[in-house]
This record gives structure tokens, sequence and C-alpha cells, in this order.
């Protein structure tokens, strides 16, 4: 059973449970997934795993409540228990053979930022870290970010919490004041991902990014998460989730993603409704 | 006495709009008329043509005595899965094929009267006594694993079974459709396995959750029945449009997670003209899946009615229920909307020539034909490759250029303890195939560990 040991609320959209799942705490490493289904008549979805620990045999997963499948994980709380929780799967983050790094975290991608950024630090790279997010509200995990990195550097589109302004001018301030990364890896939403790789390719740093599309069985069953890299189709759950973010072919991957915003809507209301009056303390 | 008696179907209309099963099965009277046709004939080439080697007329011969108990208990001792196999397996290119009946009419309706024994058959299973100091582990729940978990916990041994999905069954369950497999059927013959002592740990992934490594340190024996899942594309433009989709997402989406039920969350895109692209089993099941869900469906298929590899009856079916075929036809090309939704796929005519290496005549293009289909979503139902995860995280087993698990006449890969059957070894096959592979097996490690022990 993966019973939930911890429950967290980091801001009002996204929530952190730790789980009891000790054969995936022992294999998992950055970069890795697990997929998530809450209840019998809930959907399959794939979350990173933002933390773990082998030796207490616990995961961490941090979600944005989005569609229904994510409300009906949200209505679980502590002792209980989700109805199964698969992996650690996709492949790790290559995080060998680095100096010096830029990590990116857009929104709640920082949830996967945060063990990239950890595994990079702890191989003692030199990690520079960029987070943004639309306001101070909607900001998550800079305290722990901040643990694992050399500099942090907090944008937002507002003002409201560290800087005002994106990622993307962040970053090629960086590089243009000198900072010399053998990599940059950006995890975030697909258009601030897109923005990244245009930045970088000019300037000609190897980028990586993890993509989330959209999965139901997280073993290369289905298919539905194809991606297009360098002009070929890849299955983002056995041949990724990270990729090099020069190939990929992001408005293709903007317009998958999209695929079932009117069904998932429907659902949602749908979902909203049922639970309705339902609070937890 | 030429033919066989003819099995009840699910009224046309109700099929349209429901996914009730579509074969009804024979009742009392339907299954001993139908017994009285079997000569047990002392060659018994149906037996050697069942890739389990079902004792057939015996089982049929207590249909006549109207003995159902001894009946499931001869079927049983060769194939555990009877609601299954009587269900899905190509009786006509297997143990139907040589019915003695045959030369001079039909042959005996041997899967429906298997059918008939599982659904009529009473009583319960019986635990079985670990006898043998040994565990085995199997991957994969599907008909390979099933099957050679069956054999073995028969003789003795411990056995759990590794399942990387929430439910038990593999294709069972997620690719063949409650109308020609109902998923009680699946439920209730797991169920026995599970009541002879057999163990089933979901949710893990071996090659992730546990390496293969970890699992031989820990067991005596191994049997890997990993399956075909990867889907096959075309790789043609528009493939990536949305509306395109595997007939295996389309399919998991229907079976295992249950779109079509209301109270389930995973969505199904409203689908009003499909095209489904190939001609086989799969194929039919995502196309009638479709109509079901009250879309018109074209089955697009490069070759002709002859060549196709779906069975007889899933064809027939498929056409009484409106399924629209476009033979001799093979798309070149996707196109969509700006919202990169599918608005039409582009077919080219073809033409059969000499035969391939498979014995079926080979389909070419031709020249400058087009034909055009109206369709918002695509179903590619154009076959599996083995599925890769437990390929590349291990390098105790060999596979082959085609990322197939290499294994000897005995079922054995080229790790000691080791054992493969299934989809894994041969690619996308049979149900039935599938099972005679893991039975195999699971007599080779049998063997394996009797000897291991004397050693």
């Amino acid at each position: 059973m993966f019973k939930i040991m911890e429950e967290k609320v980091l801001n009002k959209d996204v929530k952190l449970f730790r789980i009891e799942a000790s054969k995936i705490a022992k294999m998992c490493l950055p970069g890795q997934f697990v997929i998530v289904h809450a209840t019998e008549e809930a959907e399959r979805i794939p979350l990173t795993i933002a933390d773990y620990s082998r030796t207490e045999g616990w995961i961490t997963i941090i979600f944005q409540l989005v569609g229904s499948a994510t409300m009906k994980l949200a209505q679980l709380t502590v002792g209980e228990a989700i109805r199964d929780v698969v992996g650690p799967l996709g492949r790790p983050s290559n995080l060998d053979n680095l100096t010096k790094v830029c990590v990116i975290g857009g929104g709640v991608g920082c949830a996967i930022a945060l063990p990239v950024a950890r595994g990079l630090f702890e191989k003692n790279v030199d990690v520079e870290t960029i987070i943004g997010f639309r306001n101070r509200d909607l900001m998550i995990l800079e305290e722990e970010l901040k643990q694992y990195s050399n500099h942090l550097h907090v944008m937002t589109d507002d003002g409201s919490a560290g800087e005002k302004g994106l990622v993307t001018q962040k970053l090629e301030e960086l590089i243009q004041n000198g900072h010399q990364f053998d990599e940059v890896i950006a995890i975030g939403p697909l258009i601030m991902m897109k923005f990244v790789a245009l930045l970088t390719k000019k300037y000609k740093i190897k980028t990586v990014v993890s993509m989330n599309p959209i999965m139901i069985d997280g073993t290369g069953m289905c298919g539905c998460c194809r991606v297009s890299v360098g002009g070929k189709t890849k299955f983002a759950c056995v041949d990724g989730p990270d990729f090099d973010a020069h190939e990929i072919d992001f408005d293709e991957a903007m317009m998958r993603n999209k695929m079932y915003v009117p069904e998932e809507t429907e659902k949602r209301e749908q979902t909203c409704n049922l639970f309705k009056g339902v609070t937890h303390e | 006495m030429n033919s066989k008696h003819e099995m009840r179907l699910l009224e046309i209309a109700k099929r349209l709009t429901t996914f009730e099963e579509v074969a009804l099965g024979y009742n009392e009277e339907e299954a001993y008329l139908e017994s009285l046709r079997c000569l047990n004939c002392k060659t018994k080439p149906c037996v050697s043509a069942c890739p389990v080697a079902i004792d057939i007329p015996r089982f049929i011969m207590k249909i006549k005595e109207k003995d159902i108990t001894s009946a499931h208990h001869i079927i049983t001792e060769a194939n555990l899965l009877p609601g299954v196999c009587g269900r899905v397996c190509p009786q006509e290119s297997q143990c139907e094929s040589t019915c003695v009946r045959a030369i001079k009419g039909e042959a005996v309706a041997i899967g429906r009267l298997e059918r008939y024994v599982a659904d009529n058959y009473q009583g319960e299973a019986h635990p079985q006594v670990a006898k043998k100091d040994y565990q085995v582990a199997i991957i994969g729940s599907g008909p390979a694993g099933l099957a050679c978990a069956g054999v073995l916990i028969e003789k003795g041994y411990t056995v759990t079974i590794y399942e990387a999905m929430h439910e038990n069954g593999g294709v069972l369950v997620y690719g063949i459709p409650e109308f020609r497999l109902p998923k009680r059927i699946v439920k209730a013959e797991i169920e026995t396995l599970k009541q002879m002592g057999v163990k089933f740990e979901n949710n893990v992934v071996v090659g992730k959750t546990v390496l293969l490594e970890d699992l031989k340190q820990e067991n005596d024996a191994i049997f890997i029945g990993t399956g075909a899942g990867l889907p096959k594309f075309m790789n043609i433009p528009g493939e990536n449009y949305n509306g395109v989709l595997s007939a295996n997402e389309f399919l998991t989406r229907m079976n295992l997670m249950k779109a079509y039920q209301e109270k389930y969350d995973t969505p199904l895109k409203k689908m009003t003209n499909v095209a489904v692209v190939g001609g086989g089993n799969v194929a039919m099941d995502a196309a009638r899946s479709a109509r079901r869900m009250g879309a018109h469906v074209y089955l697009i298929y490069r070759r002709g009615f002859q060549e196709m590899p779906a069975r007889l009856e899933e064809i027939h079916h498929a056409q009484e229920e409106g399924i629209i075929f476009k033979n001799l036809t093979n798309p070149v090309a996707i196109t969509a909307n700006n919202e990169g939704r599918v608005t039409n796929i582009i077919c080219q005519e073809m033409v059969l020539g000499e035969p391939d290496a498979s014995g079926r005549r080979r389909p070419m293009a031709k020249e400058g034909s087009e034909v055009v289909f109206d369709v918002d979503t695509v179903i590619m139902a154009i076959g599996n490759y083995p599925n890769p995860l437990l390929r590349t995280s291990t390098s105790l087993v060999e596979y082959d250029k085609y990322n197939c698990l290499v294994v000897d006449e005995n079922n054995k890969t080229t790790c000691d303890g080791i054992y493969g059957g299934g989809d894994v070894v041969t690619g996308a096959a049979t149900v039935i195939l599938a099972m005679g592979a893991g039975k195999k097996a699971a007599y080779a490690i049998d063997l394996y560990l009797q000897n291991g022990k004397e050693r």
C-alpha cells in the first residue's frame, strides 16, 4: 500500500505528499517519475519524484490541481493510501561530467528541478538556479532549492518576489555576465522551455528539458506520450522524459498537451460538483 | 450433422450501443447436440493441433454424459484459462482445422464447447500445497505468465507473478474488449490461480522497480513473459496530430481505464468518423469498439480479405456491425486543422503482387491513385514491438535484432534458470500460442529445478 505519511500545501494549487513506497525509494534517481492512480475510477497520471529516502522508504510527489485526477488525489489525506504508484519510470537525468550547470524551474516544474539541482550539487557541480513564477503567492520550494544551489535567482512576472521578469531574461543576463555553463537544464511550462531552448541555441549551450506529456501506462505501451525529437518520434516514458531541447518540436508538444482540454474541463466541473461542501481541515 | 450448431449472438442493434458480449455461448441442449458430432476418433488430430494439447475428445465425451465437472477437470489438466481460450483462440486454424468432421462439412465446434464447460462449471479451485522448496518468479501476468504459473503451482512450487499494471491479465484486460472477452471471465480465471496459491505483485515494473538481477538472487527460476506492448506507427506525415492513437492507447483507455463508463475519469476524444489502420484482430477490436462509441468506422487495410490476419468470425462481426472495409488501401499522410485536430487521412490504392516472405501477396501502390477519407480520429493497429523496459535494464539475457528475447527449443534464455515465452519471444501473436509457450517453459523449469536438486 502506498500510504500518505505527510501532506503539505505549497501554494493554493500545489500540494506535496510524502508516500510510503520502499521499493521505488530504493531504486529512484533524479529525473525519474511515477505513475499515480489515486482511486479505481481515477486516471493514471505521471508525477515526478521530488525527493526520496532510501533508508526510510518514502518518496515525495508534488502536484498541481489541474484536472480530475489531481483533484481526486488531493482529496486523499494522511493515513490514507493511494491505490497505485508505479515506478521509478523514465531514464534518470544525466548528471555526470558536468562542472557548471544552470537549472531552471518554472512554476510546478520546480518539483522536478529540485532533485536535479540536489543531484548536481551533491556531485560538487556549480549550480546556478533560476526559478520563475507568476507571483509571490505561487512560489514553491524556494528554501529547498536554495539549499542545493550555489546561487538561487527568483523571478516573478509581477515583481512581487525576487526580480520582475522572465527566467530567460535572467539566463541571458548570467550568460552575458560571463557565466560559462556546460549545460542548461530547464523544467517548466512548455512555452518557457521553448524560449529557453531558443535562447541557448543562440549561445550554443547544450540544453536538456524534461517533458511531461499525457501518459497512461508509463511503460511504453500506449504511445500517447509521443514527442518529436530531431524529426523522430520518441516516447517520453521510455526514451525520456529528458531530451535535447534544441531537437524538440515544442509547437507540436504544446498542441498535443491540449488534446483533452475540453474533456478535462467537463470532468473537472463534475468532480468539483461532486466534492462541493467537502472540506479537509 | 454436417455443420456446427450455431451460437446465438447478441442482436446487432444492441451491439451498437453496449459493450455486452456478442457471442452468447451454447445452452445445455445445444452443447449436448454439438457433442454428439464428435466422432471420438482414435487418432485425435485435434489434440496435436492444440498449442496446449487439451484432450479434446475426452472432454467432449463428458459433455455427452452431461458431466460438466469431469469435462472441466480434463480441460484444466492442460489449460487453466478455458473461459478465455474458448472465446479468443483461433480454433479454425488450430484444433478445428484438423477435425475429421471437417473433411466433409464443418469441424466440431471445439471452442464453443470449451467455453460452455468453463461457463457452466460450478466447482471451486483447490489450494495447492507447496511441496517443493523452490521459488519461481514470473514477469508479466498476461497469457504466457498465467499459463506458466498454472503448471508450476500444480507441481508444488512457490510462484509469484510481477505485474506492471494495476490489474492482472496483460492483454486480456488492456487489449481485448469486453464484448469479446468479458473482464469477469478473466477475473474469475485469475481468481482460480490465486486460490491455488499463486501470488500477484502489482505495480512492479521489472527492470525499473526491481532488477532482473535481484529477482535472480531471490528466486530459483524466472519466467519472462513481458509481451509485445510497444506500438508501431507508420512514420507518415501528420501522425502526431491530435486524434491519431495507437490501438494500444485506444483499447487501454477503453478496457483497462474503462473510458466508456461514465464514472471513470479517463477521457476519450469524441469520435465521429474513425479510420482504423490494420487487418488483424486488434484492428477489428479497435474498429468495433469505436463503432460502439457511436462512430462511423472505416477499416483501412493494404491487402485483401484473403490476406487479413484477423479471425474470420471477427471480420464477420465487424461487417454485421457496419464497419466499412477499405481493403487494398494504404495511408500516406494525415492532415489536420489549425488546432492540430485530424481532418483527413490520405491513402493510396494498392494492388497485390507476388507472395512475400510471409507467404501473403505483397501489396504495391497504384501509381497516381489517391483516396481521401474525412475523419477526426485515426487508430493505428499495425502491430507492436516487444516492450523495451526489461531489455534495456539487464545484460543477463540476450535479445535479437528485432528486440525479441532469445530462447532455445525449451524456452530457456541465454541465462541458466531464466526462461521466456509468448509475444516477447515471437513478436505479436495469439493468446493461445503465448499460453503454449508459458506451459512449455514451466515444464522446462520443473525439469531444471528437479535436476538442480540432484546436482
